[in-house]
C-alpha cells in the first residue's frame, strides 16, 4: 500500500431552505435586536471611489415565477480592478469599499438590488484583462447548491467581445443572459434558472 | 485576518466534485424541479475573481453571537430546550485549519418552530429565541457556540414528510469560490435516511459528514452535552513549480 493523501471531502451542501433570512438578513426578517445590522446591506460610503451605480433584477423559476425566498450574494473588484480582500496580492484596494454585498429578494416582487459602484478590469491568469464583471452567488429553497454565475455591463461591449470567460461560451446565443442592461446608472439583469433563457452557471 | 501572521491565502480551488454534492434535480425534493438549471455549467480554471472573497473581522461580533440561549432572551431569562455547545473546526481539502472565516447558523426552536412569518408548524414559538448566531473560526480553525437542541418539523413536500433535527450553516472561506451553504445532523436521529432533502445526497459517507457526532469530552456536567461538527472547505491546489510565463 502507498503512503495516504489525506485529503479530506468537501461539506456536501444543503439547501438554504425557506428561512434562510433567519440566519442571513434576521433584520429583514423580523428578528431585531441580535445583530445591530445585517451584513452585505452596505457596500459604498461617501468616500468611494468609482461611478455609482445599482444592480437589480430577479431570478426566475421553470415556470416563470421569480423566487421571492431566494438570497443573491455578489463580490467585485473596486473601480481600481483590485478585490477588497487579503487574498488580492496586488496591492490595497479602496478601503472605503466592501466588495460583497448580501441581498434578499423582496417578498413580493422578488426583486434584488445593490448600490455600488461599477468595477475595474481585473486580469485574466494570463495577463489579458477580463471585462468588467461582477461574481453572483444565488441561493434558495430548492437549490441544493449555491449556484455561481456573473453579470457583465451592455455598454462594455468591446471588453465583453474579448472577455476570456464570455469567449468560453459555446453556444453564443447564451452569451446575453450574462449582460446586465443599462438604464442610466442602474443595470437590471433577471437569472433564468430553466428554460430558453437559462442563465450560463459556472462549475469554478 | 490580521490576527494571523501566515501569509494570505491565494491561488485558484480544487475542481469541485459535483457528486459529491447533491445535484440540481432533485425530484423527490419537489421545490428543486423548477429551480434546478438544466444546462451543462460552465467550467473554467479560477481567476482572481474567484480566488479573491471578503472577510470580516471580529469587530462585527457582539458578545452574544454565539450564544443562541441568550442572544433573543428576555434579560434574565434563557430559550426553552436541550441545552447543547456545537463545535468543531473549518479545514480544508488539504486538512489545514482556516482561520478567520465567518460561520453563520440558524435552527428551530426545540419543539422544531422557526421565527418565520411563512413558518405555519402549529409547535410554540419561544419568546426567548431567536435562532441564528454567528462566529469566527480562531487560528486553528476552532469554532463554537451554545444553543439549544433543535426539534425535528414537518413540511409540506410529501404528505408526511419530516425534516431531521438540524443546524443551517453559512460558511466564508478566503475566496468566493468557497462559499458554501449546508446543514448539521444530529447522531442517532432516525429521521435521518427519511428526509428528502437529506436524500439529495447520494454518497452515505457525505450524508455521515454532516452528521454531528455526541462528543462527551466537551459537555459541561449539570449544564449542557455537546456535539462536535467539523466543516471542509475547498483546498487551493499548491502553486509549487507553478507555470509562469515567460518574461514574467
Ligand atoms: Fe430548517
Amino acid at each position: 500500500m502507498p503512503q495516504k493523501l489525506d485529503t479530506l471531502k468537501e461539506s456536501p451542501s444543503q439547501t438554504a431552505g425557506p428561512y434562510v433570512h433567519i440566519g442571513m438578513t434576521p433584520n429583514f426578517c423580523g428578528i431585531a435586536g441580535v445583530y445591530p445590522v445585517d451584513l452585505g446591506t452596505t457596500m459604498v460610503n461617501a468616500k468611494t471611489i468609482g461611478e455609482r451605480i445599482t444592480i437589480s433584477g430577479r431570478v426566475i423559476d421553470g415556470g416563470g415565477e421569480p423566487l421571492r425566498d431566494c438570497v443573491v450574494e455578489m463580490w467585485q473588484a473596486d473601480a481600481a480592478g483590485l478585490y477588497p480582500s487579503p487574498s488580492e496580492t496586488r496591492g490595497a484596494a479602496d478601503p472605503n469599499f466592501t466588495g460583497w454585498g448580501r441581498c434578499p429578494a423582496d417578498g413580493v416582487t422578488g426583486i434584488y438590488r445593490f448600490d455600488t459602484i461599477k468595477p475595474g478590469r481585473v486580469p485574466f491568469p494570463d495577463g489579458r484583462l477580463q471585462a468588467p464583471h461582477i461574481s453572483l452567488w444565488i441561493v434558495a429553497r430548492g437549490i441544493n447548491l449555491g449556484l455561481s454565475t456573473r453579470l457583465y455591463f451592455a455598454d462594455e461591449a468591446e471588453a465583453n467581445a474579448a472577455d476570456p470567460i464570455l469567449n468560453r461560451i459555446e453556444h453564443r446565443s447564451r452569451v446575453p443572459t450574462l449582460i446586465a442592461a443599462r438604464d442610466g446608472n442602474a443595470y437590471n439583469l433577471d437569472i433564468h434558472l430553466q428554460g430558453p433563457n437559462e442563465t450560463v452557471f459556472f462549475d469554478i | 485576518m490580521s490576527d494571523t501572521n501566515t501569509p494570505p491565502e491565494t491561488g485558484p480551488f480544487l475542481a469541485r466534485d459535483r457528486l459529491w454534492h447533491p445535484q440540481a434535480f432533485t425530484p423527490g425534493y419537489k421545490t428543486s424541479v423548477l429551480r434546478s438549471p438544466q444546462r451543462a455549467l460552465l467550467s473554467f480554471n479560477n481567476t482572481l475573481s474567484e480566488m479573491t472573497g471578503p472577510v470580516f473581522g471580529h469587530s462585527i461580533l457582539g458578545e452574544l453571537d454565539n450564544d443562541l440561549i441568550h442572544n433573543f432572551a428576555k434579560p434574565g431569562e434563557s430559550a426553552i430546550g436541550p441545552r447543547i455547545i456545537v463545535h468543531g473546526r473549518v479545514l480544508d481539502e488539504r486538512a489545514r485549519p482556516v482561520p478567520g472565516v465567518l460561520i453563520e447558523f440558524w435552527q428551530a426552536n426545540a419543539g422544531g418552530r422557526y421565527r418565520h412569518k411563512k413558518e405555519g408548524y402549529v409547535a410554540a414559538l419561544d419568546p426567548n429565541f431567536g435562532g441564528c448566531g454567528r462566529a469566527i473560526s480562531a487560528a486553528d480553525g476552532s469554532y463554537s457556540f451554545r444553543t439549544v437542541k433543535p426539534g425535528p418539523y414537518p413540511w409540506p413536500n410529501g404528505v408526511n414528510d419530516w425534516r431531521p433535527a438540524h443546524i443551517h450553516y453559512s460558511i466564508f472561506g478566503s475566496g468566493f469560490a468557497q462559499r458554501l451553504i449546508t446543514q448539521m445532523y444530529f447522531e442517532g436521529d432516525p429521521l435521518i435516511p427519511l428526509c428528502p432533502i437529506v436524500k439529495t445526497i447520494k454518497d452515505p459517507a457525505a450524508i455521515e459528514q454532516l452528521t454531528a457526532a455526541l462528543d462527551m469530552s466537551m459537555t459541561i456536567p449539570m449544564d449542557a452535552t455537546a456535539y462536535k461538527f467539523d466543516i471542509v472547505l475547498r483546498g487551493r491546489r499548491s502553486t509549487l513549480f507553478e507555470n509562469r510565463l515567460e518574461g514574467n
